[in-house]
């Protein structure tokens, strides 16, 4: 095998991965991506039921309720919020009046099934998307929980 | 005074560095042994500069001394001993410090056992990597100083996160630094190699044992990661395709693509110009790592409170190291010529599709996980790409590679026979049919048997194929028993840890099948006396007893029974503790585990009736995932003390021999 007819196979084999790579992410980033909302884009944004996204925002204080397995509770942005339902363990940080980050759907009736609720591992960190909204609307004061 | 001691041995190291970069980079153009024998004693002496400022850093830590702030913000005179230290590196600053210790370990290692090198490439090598340490000790001393003092200091420290006061976790920092840190060894050979515009033979038996040593110290680390969030996050789970995790993923999917091609560069004298990339890659991608977990521009569940003008630093770095190399390497790659033949069907050539399936994949987990950076610079909308894009983009391209994992070992050098591997073969093959089908029968009530049954196939062909090439090479059952001895004998260490890794990963795909495959996972309010059924356990919670104290918390702890049959088979104490410095909540699971799965109890909030939200999961083959990834670093070891290595000087003159001996 010549110096050409390697350097054309070598070309052909990266350019078979590649494409094969390409294709894959291109299928699957539609369905995968997951968008991030706050309850006031909920309300400007038509997100159709059934379709996964991330919530994000702060518990609003004295919203949350323990049912047994299931708890209840708003996500707020201080312009708009939503009432969210999740079944399970939430997690040790979780507070009310603290950033939050749901996944889930939203049901036609307007509420949001988070399947995963996510932890975060310092109490002393905001959710960059959650800090972003806060600005967005107005409501962030420089220093507030985040360092 | 200790504090400034180690500051001051810091600063004397950042000296000593400069120095190191670039008297012997001079003296290798020149020509002047002395210049060029500098780096030894520079690369011992910053070495030693550096322990020094390790030791005051860790000394003021076990003496809780809370004048300094580092200190003062992560530690607590309550912390037990282990970790106080381990706090040292369980903090930006103190990170930082542990990752220039590492580095400069590493280069003191190269000036102690390179004696075999030639005196110019070693001079080089070590001047590319005092540069690298330039730059990080500048970063430590302008942006992330972990000496500052604190006047007044206060009477006690803030603690560290108890999350992270966990064993899996104190080891995880430094295994991991090992790994990264150490393919910037790789990545000195590789630019020394460029300047001198010679790779060989002789330098692929240089550089491989310290990507070795880098590949299972970061297999290790990633291993200890995923350990330690499996059981202290509560969520039985094991790998998230978090921003951090994927960060230690992709250099060691880099770091396992050099491995592989500078076998090639070795045995067969081509594949330069590709391995002398991908060591350029792989520690761009380990700086990456650095860069994502330290400046806190992606949204991660490890997140670490983040400060813009450390990032800014840590990219400017990455950007000069990358950009700078990849120059380098655009100027001379054209002179590393390769000889000899390279047919597609032979040994090189799977070890080729191998490196190109390993870097898409990492290239694949790149895009995932820079693709929200992109879309919110371009002001597309926030988003975020999780496991199901990982799950469908790089899974699938996993496949092909581990096939041909179980093909290529069969082919020869130069010229393969696949007709004749894959005849060879045809047990292994047999084998994954009947495991896969016996999967699919034996689940069939399972939501997702198929694929389920197709990835332990896989892992039976590759298991299987990894066994036969081996019996093939010690001719087992084809000779006396006393020739297979003495075959078993021979065999050169190199190739027992590729077999030992193989199968390795063959049991982490057992584990990863089944345990994403029949996890049962149960959600619940239990009163005291209630049973759950779980996987065929009846888990029984006895009580929960508050208040039970810990040397820094305080833990509410459960008390379950798990019966099968109305045997008992464990008796499980999940606890949630409540820390007292900081004052923070963390959930301790409790896992029985008997190798074949795990029963991962888990006690919630009080439902202010008396009973109590619990978690129950059965996780089937996660322990294979853990003892998988430790069979892969003990095979690396194996090679790792493979006699060429060891034995003799690695002449530039013998390699035509050694190549000869090989064929």
């Amino acid at each position: 095998m010549t110096r050409k007819q390697r350097r054309l196979y070598f070309v052909l084999l990266g350019m078979l991965a590649l494409g094969a790579a390409t294709a894959l992410v291109l299928t699957a980033i539609n369905d995968t991506l997951v968008y991030f909302y706050t309850p006031a884009d909920i309300q400007t944004k038509h997100v159709a039921p059934g379709r996964r996204f991330r919530l994000g925002g702060l518990v609003e204080k004295g919203s949350v309720i323990k049912k047994g397995e299931t708890v209840e509770f708003k996500v707020t942005d201080l312009t708009a919020s939503l009432p969210v339902t999740y079944t399970g363990v939430l997690p040790d940080l979780f507070r009310e009046g603290q950033g939050v980050v749901a996944e889930g759907r939203l049901d036609p009736q307007g509420l949001f099934h988070a399947s995963e609720v996510l932890a975060k591992h310092d109490e002393k960190y905001m959710p960059k998307e959650v800090a972003d909204a806060l600005k967005k609307s107005g409501h962030w004061q420089e220093g507030q929980v985040t360092k | 005074m200790i504090p400034e001691t180690g500051h001051f041995a810091l600063i004397l190291a950042l000296f000593v560095a400069v120095v190191q970069a670039t008297v012997p980079m001079i003296g290798a153009s020149r020509g002047d042994r002395a210049w060029m024998d500098l780096s030894r004693p520079a690369a011992v002496a910053q070495f030693l500069l550096i322990a020094i400022a390790f030791g005051a850093l860790v000394t003021c830590y076990v003496t809780s001394d809370f004048s300094v702030l580092n200190v003062a913000q992560n530690s607590h005179t309550d912390k037990p001993m282990f970790y106080k230290v381990s706090g040292v590196w369980a903090n930006h600053e103190g990170s930082m410090l542990l990752w220039v210790f590492i580095l400069s370990l590493y280069g003191m290692g190269v000036a102690a056992a390179g004696g075999n090198l030639p005196p110019a490439l070693r001079a080089r090598a070590l001047a590319v990597q005092a540069m690298i340490s330039v730059g990080f000790i500048l970063f430590i001393l302008l942006t992330s100083n972990p000496f500052a003092r604190l006047d007044p200091a206060p009477f006690n420290g803030n603690g560290m996160n108890p999350l992270l006061q966990d064993p899996g976790l104190a080891f995880h920092p430094p295994m991991l630094y090992l790994g990264y840190v150490g393919f910037s060894m790789a990545f000195s050979f590789a630019i020394a190699a460029l300047i001198e515009g010679r790779v060989d033979a002789a330098w692929a038996r240089w550089v491989r044992p310290w990507s070795l040593l880098a590949w299972c110290s970061l297999t290790l680390g990633i291993g200890l990661g995923s350990w330690w969030a499996y059981y202290t996050l509560g969520w039985g789970g094991w790998w998230y395709w978090d921003p951090v995790e994927n960060a230690s993923f992709m250099p060691w999917l880099a770091g396992t693509a050099l491995l592989h091609s500078s076998i090639v560069v070795e045995k067969r004298d081509t594949l330069k110009a590709w391995t002398i990339l991908l060591a350029i890659v792989t520690f761009s991608l380990s700086l990456l790592g650095t860069f994502l977990v330290r400046s806190g521009v992606l949204t991660s569940v490890h997140s670490f409170a983040s400060d813009p003008a450390r990032g800014v630093f840590v990219l400017a770095l990455l950007v000069v190291v990358t950009g700078g190399s990849l120059t380098l390497f655009t100027f001379r790659a054209a002179s590393l010529k390769g000889g000899g033949l390279f047919a597609p069907i032979s040994r090189e050539g799977s070890l080729l599709l191998n490196n190109v399936l390993m870097s898409t994949g990492a290239g694949t987990v790149l895009l995932g996980t820079l693709y929200p950076l992109f879309t919110d610079a371009l002001n597309l909308g926030k988003v975020s790409v999780g496991a199901p894009f990982f799950n469908s983009v790089f899974l699938p391209l996993m496949v092909p590679m581990v096939m041909t994992m179980a093909i290529g070992p069969m082919m020869q050098w130069k010229r393969g026979d696949l007709a004749g591997a894959l005849s060879r073969l045809k047990v292994a093959f047999v084998l994954a049919l009947a495991v896969a089908v016996a999967t699919w029968l034996l689940a069939g009530g399972s939501a997702s048997p198929l694929w389920a049954a197709g990835g332990l196939g896989l892992a039976a062909w590759l298991f299987v194929g990894t066994a036969v090439e081996w019996a093939e090479r010690v001719r087992l059952g084809r000779c006396s028993f006393g020739e297979f001895l003495q075959r078993c004998g021979h065999l050169p260490r190199s190739a027992y840890g590729m077999t030992i890794t193989h199968a390795g990963l063959a049991v982490v795909i057992v584990g990863i099948t089944g345990s994403t495959a029949w996890k049962t996972e149960q959600i619940q309010v239990m009163h005291p006396g209630d049973t759950v059924n779980v996987a065929g356990y009846q888990v029984t919670l006895d009580g929960t007893q508050d208040n039970v104290p810990g040397p820094n918390y305080t833990a509410l702890r459960a008390t379950f029974t798990a019966r099968k049959d109305g045997r008992l088979i464990a008796v499980m104490h999940p606890e949630k503790r409540q820390y007292t410095m900081p004052p923070r909540p963390t959930t301790d699971a409790a896992i029985h585990t008997n190798l074949i799965g795990d029963l991962y109890a888990v006690i919630g909030d009080p439902d202010g009736t008396g009973g109590f939200v619990t978690r129950l999961y059965y996780n089937p083959l996660v322990p294979w995932i853990f003892i998988g990834a430790l069979i892969m670093v003990g095979g690396g070891l194996v090679s790792l003390t493979d006699r060429r290595y060891r034995v003799g000087a690695p002449l530039r003159t013998a390699r035509a021999a050694a190549a000869a001996a090989r064929a």
